[in-house]
């Protein structure tokens, strides 16, 4: 028997409308549900605002008045409670008229607790970056890999991989791997680019960056 | 590929004094708690605990009067010609070009092994278990070095990260150079004889670029052409015949 020619297109739309649909479906679900579900978000303990310290703010400090270095050449890192006092020394009486100051003096420094911050650039245990070979000896800026934080009045929310325990920084903030500027991600192929831009070629060489 | 100029940059390397090794072992345990080397629930399987830096007992086969023991320590031989290198199917392994330091990367490894079966001094380590280790001795552990997960292998690495530590100190002094003791690894530190030197063997000022060239120098089987950058010295003409395979009346040297 032959088949009829008008049913026949009649399915074959329905095909493709069953086929889209699907499609994107699962694109919608690949994209934004699955990274949405995939990254938990949390905020900082303290919405501690770097545009109020830093250079350009009454406090006018640089970068590395509280990110400081050791004798020894590690870096310092996030600073303790103890950076925080040498200028908020006086529990009762907050030098500015923020809210947030206030929960820093009555839940940190009168108990005189470490504040718990969330690091954004926490990369995986088998890791080495030292600071100092980039920032003095090599001249990089901070906000070539960290981005423009001095001038931030709110931290960003802290998302973290729920599998592997990173933080979404090293990934890009972007899903899709794109990026923009230098800061956008901090993987091993964006530490390669940059040596490689600069012809310091020989720094990547395994061990220089792996322990 | 270009052919490797190993007159040019730095070369480092180590020269073991097998006469004054007393093989008391110290090199050993310094170099396993630096670089937070697993222990095993059964340390006495030897076919699949792990030492980067091996103790090998060997002696003249003769009676007494005549016995003589010596020890000789083997870390990773750091080879020029490393043939753990070119057999890696996942480039985990390495060798630095400024530092001719041969680099393995755990987390690039698949633990196919074959840079084991490649190695002619043995080594090299399989992780057969995850990492363990005896209730406290966790708070010891280095956060310099990266512990390894079960499946991959792991060797010496002259104390990469003492390296990196010198550096560092060396930068925050504003200097790019190390001094010759800035950068030693941990056996060479607890060496309580003294027996182990350390350096860069292009750096004539450094110790060790003389002491390779004496006539007690030699290397483990030097004659496959692995050119190891870890010397040993001895005056015992026996020891150092039985560092390679000499066939019968082969073997010239005086002692």
């Amino acid at each position: 028997m032959e088949p009829d020619s008008k049913q026949v297109r009649r399915s074959s739309k329905d095909g493709w409308i069953f086929f889209l649909s699907g499609f994107i479906g699962a694109l919608i679900v690949g994209w934004i549900v699955f990274p949405a579900l995939l990254y938990s978000k949390k905020n900082q303990p303290l919405n501690f605002s770097h545009a109020s310290h830093g250079p350009e703010s009454s406090a006018g400090l640089e970068c590395k008045e509280c990110h400081s270095f050791h004798e020894d050449g590690s870096f310092s890192g996030v600073p303790g409670i103890a950076k925080c006092m040498e200028c908020h020394e006086d529990p009762e009486s907050p030098l500015g008229e923020d809210p947030e100051e206030v929960k820093l003096l009555t839940d940190y420094i009168k108990p005189g607790k470490e504040i718990p911050w969330l690091i954004y650039s926490r990369q995986p245990d088998c890791v080495y970056f030292p600071h100092i070979a980039h920032v003095t000896m090599a001249q990089t800026e901070c906000r070539v890999c960290h981005g423009d934080f001095a001038a931030r009045k709110t931290p960003p929310v802290y998302k973290v991989n729920r599998l592997t325990g990173y933080s979404i920084d090293i990934w890009g903030r972007n899903i899709a791997g794109y990026k923009k500027n230098t800061w956008d991600r901090m993987k091993m192929d964006d530490c390669a680019q940059c040596h490689r831009q600069k012809g310091k070629e020989n720094n990547n060489a395994c061990f220089v960056c792996h322990k | 590929m270009k052919k490797e100029d190993r007159t040019q940059g730095t070369r480092y390397g180590m020269v073991i004094d097998l006469d004054t090794c007393t093989g008391c072992g110290v090199c050993s345990v310094a170099c396993a708690s630096e670089n937070n080397v697993s222990v095993l629930y059964d340390e006495s399987d030897k076919t699949r605990n792990i030492t980067w830096m091996q103790l090998y007992m060997v002696t003249n086969g003769k009676g007494f009067p005549e016995t003589e023991v010596v020890c000789i320590p083997r870390p990773c031989m750091q080879c020029d010609n490393p043939p753990c290198v070119p057999v890696c199917p996942s480039t985990a392994t390495r060798k630095d070009p400024n530092t001719r330091i041969v680099s393995q990367i755990y987390t690039r490894c698949i633990g196919c092994r074959y840079c084991m079966a490649a190695c002619p001094y043995q080594a090299r380590s399989f992780n057969w278990f995850d990492p363990s280790f005896p209730e406290g001795m966790d708070r010891y552990l280095s956060p310099e070095v990266s512990p390894r997960m079960r499946g991959v292998v792991e060797k010496c690495s002259f104390c990469h990260h003492r390296l990196m530590r010198a550096r560092a100190k060396a930068y925050a002094d504003g200097r790019r150079d190390l001094k010759e003791d800035e950068y030693i690894p941990a056996c060479v530190e607890a060496c309580p004889t003294k027996a182990i030197t350390f350096g860069d063997l292009n750096n004539p000022k450094h110790r060790v670029s003389e002491l390779v060239k004496g006539p007690d120098a030699f290397r483990l089987l030097e004659r496959l052409g692995t050119e190891p950058k870890a010397y040993y010295k001895s005056t015992k003409g026996w020891v150092r015949r039985m560092a390679d395979n000499y066939l019968s009346g082969e073997f010239k040297g005086r002692g």
